[in-house]
């Protein structure tokens, strides 16, 4: 049964019924209904709620409460995520699963609450210091978030690994009918033969991310590139939309990328084939099947709200062999379809008219 | 193996501590509270539910040196990471091991709101007036006129403030359900010590909020003193500004 949704508390309800009953948060515009809607649904389902004093405060509770191996999440936006940055080096380090939902605004610093996508960096990158890496979904719909929210702690269990949902503040606020799926039987939840329960039933474990010898702490950091490699190799996700005989191709992802869904309608009014390449993993990226769609047309057009971030690893992907122009608006702007369009006409001129 | 070859034992290493040899200084008071907190966790009999956040500082390699299931936070956040444990599985004991650095600079907003919600968790707060690990810099609880490697010529009001009492801080929170500050330079006052740590920890054990015992410590290699030097100069100098006594007590009913 389909009911309709606000995203911020869409994804808050999927969380719960993936088996998260654990979570820590301080408000921040544009998600504070996630945290609010969880202030009341946790206590139904015997879950906890804990307002944090800060973002800082709220990723080490995420810390401690993963060490005891209990799914756990936090949602915030971009200044807030900023914050989290040193809990987040920590936790990758320590091989804590959780899961953080992002919902970007405008930035840098203060920035404003529109909705922006200029956190791809900082999310896909790094952020937090050392070498580690963060699973990262990008939705485009609210059932979409929905979908990934039960995959997102399926996956951060898996691997031992973060998971990032990166949302925005127009997927957060819009509302959608959604189909949710069942409530998860805790029982089934993963069993963790690493997580500090109290040593009574096995000898004592360690959970941290420290090792003061280089060649131990090396040997920790080679096991987390070996897990990273994996996902490379087993997780990568992404959706193509009339990629087959496509004059140009739109990489595009999240929020962007359904706008770009009306442009490709609009498009094909006017008689221009215009392909969607979204990546549903913006880590690990798709750079793969980008590269073989690269040999089909002559540009790879990258749009995002955000000066140009994805567009680093789209060149990456295509790897010289088309043209990697780029069409962005950041600062909580959004491009409209039609700009988008105005964009991909005036890259196709020369094309077009050879026709 | 030994027990059968000697008459009577009259002292061994608490079984709370895995027997790896301490990293401290000689001299240095956190192998004796490492001692008595692992004394008391037997005498309870809690190790099979206990959990330890060790800090950053001297003390981080703590969680190997407890036999205890174990992490280490991120400096001075050991309050929150204690505090997500807890909420996880309220039915276990858990407590943070934290240094003034740690504890009175960096994590000020961790402690002030883990006590402020009367988390049910116990703090053994190691105030030795210097950051240790880092070589001798100033601590927020560096007396005036003390001299570290950032404050040259002596801690002075105009350039650093007062050193800052945390006891006395927390306990004007109501959720502080327990909070001592005792010194370990003498076998009375240490036997004092253990008195406190096993009061702290069964205010949590009845579930009674928030609970903390600062030890005055001593840091010879960074002060610049004998074992005994540096005890006598933690009785004469720091005493004054951190008075030992009881701030907080509910354990007496009434509560």
């Amino acid at each position: 049964m389909k009911m309709l949704f606000k995203g911020t508390e869409a994804i808050a309800e999927a969380a719960i019924r993936a088996g998260c009953r654990l979570y820590f948060g301080y408000p921040i515009t544009p998600q504070s209904e996630l945290t609010e809607y969880m202030s009341r649904r946790l206590p139904e389902v015997n879950g906890t709620f804990l307002q944090a004093e800060s973002e800082v405060a709220t990723v080490n509770m995420m810390y401690g409460a993963s060490c005891t191996g209990r799914r756990v999440m936090t949602s915030t936006s971009s200044p807030g995520f900023s914050l989290m940055m040193e809990g987040i080096s920590y936790m990758a380090g320590a091989q804590l699963p959780a899961v953080f939902v992002n919902v970007v605004r405008g930035g840098p610093g203060l920035g404003d609450i529109q909705p922006a996508q200029s956190d791809y960096f900082q999310a896909t990158k790094g952020g937090g210091h050392g070498d580690y890496r963060m699973i990262v979904l990008a939705p485009h719909t609210i059932q979409e978030a929905v979908d990934l929210m039960n995959l997102a702690f399926d996956l951060a269990d898996k691997y031992r690994m973060l998971v990032t949902i990166l949302a925005d503040g127009m997927l957060g606020q819009m509302m959608e009918p959604v189909e949710f799926h069942e409530m998860r039987d805790l029982r089934d939840m993963p069993q963790k033969e690493w997580a500090l329960t109290g040593a009574s039933d096995h000898k004592p474990r360690k959970v941290t991310s420290f090792d003061i010898d280089p060649y131990e702490l090396e040997k920790m950091n080679l096991r987390y590139q070996a897990t990273y490699k994996k996902v490379e190799e087993n997780e990568v996700r992404y959706e193509e939309i009339n990629t087959k005989d496509a004059d140009i191709i739109v990489a595009a992802y999240g929020t962007m990328a359904r706008i770009v869904k009306t442009t490709i309608r609009m498009a094909k009014e006017e008689g221009i084939k215009v392909g969607l390449f979204r990546p549903i993993t913006l880590w690990p990226f798709p750079y793969k099947r980008l590269n073989e769609l690269a040999d089909t047309v002559k540009n790879v057009l990258t749009v995002e709200m955000s000066y140009g971030q994805m567009l680093e690893d789209v060149k990456l992907g295509v790897n010289g062999k088309a043209n990697t122009p780029f069409y962005g608006r950041s600062a909580g702007v959004v491009p409209t379809p039609t700009e988008v369009l105005e964009a991909i006409k005036k890259i196709m001129v020369g094309d077009l008219n050879g026709r | 193996m030994v027990d059968k070859a000697v008459d009577k034992v009259i002292a061994r290493m608490p079984k709370s501590l895995s027997g790896k040899e301490f990293t401290y200084c000689p001299g240095c008071h956190h192998g004796i509270v490492h001692r008595l907190i692992a004394e008391v966790i037997d005498e309870l009999g809690i190790a099979g539910k206990t959990l330890l956040v060790a800090p950053v500082g001297c003390s981080v390699f703590a969680y190997e040196f407890f036999d205890l299931d174990g992490t280490v936070a991120a400096h001075g956040r050991a309050p929150a990471v204690a505090t997500g444990m807890k909420r996880a599985l309220p039915d276990r004991i858990v407590f943070t091991y934290q240094g003034d650095g740690d504890l009175a600079s960096i994590g000020t907003a961790e402690i002030v709101h883990a006590a402020n919600r009367g988390e049910n968790i116990t703090t053994i707060f190691i105030n030795n007036a210097v950051y240790g690990m880092t070589g001798g810099q100033m601590a927020p609880t560096t007396l005036l006129g003390q001299k570290t490697t950032t404050t040259p010529y002596g801690r002075t009001v105009k350039a650093n403030g007062y050193p800052i009492r945390m006891s006395e801080m927390l306990s004007t929170l109501e959720g502080s359900a327990y909070i001592e500050r005792v010194m370990v330079t003498t076998p009375q006052n240490t036997i004092k010590a253990k008195r406190a740590i096993k009061k702290a920890f069964e205010t949590q054990i009845k579930g009674l909020g928030f609970s903390m015992v600062e030890v005055l410590s001593t840091c010879p290699t960074n002060w610049g003193m004998t074992p005994i030097e540096a005890s006598k100069w933690l009785e004469e100098n720091m005493t004054k500004q951190f008075p030992l006594g009881v701030y907080v007590d509910k354990t007496k009913g009434g509560n």
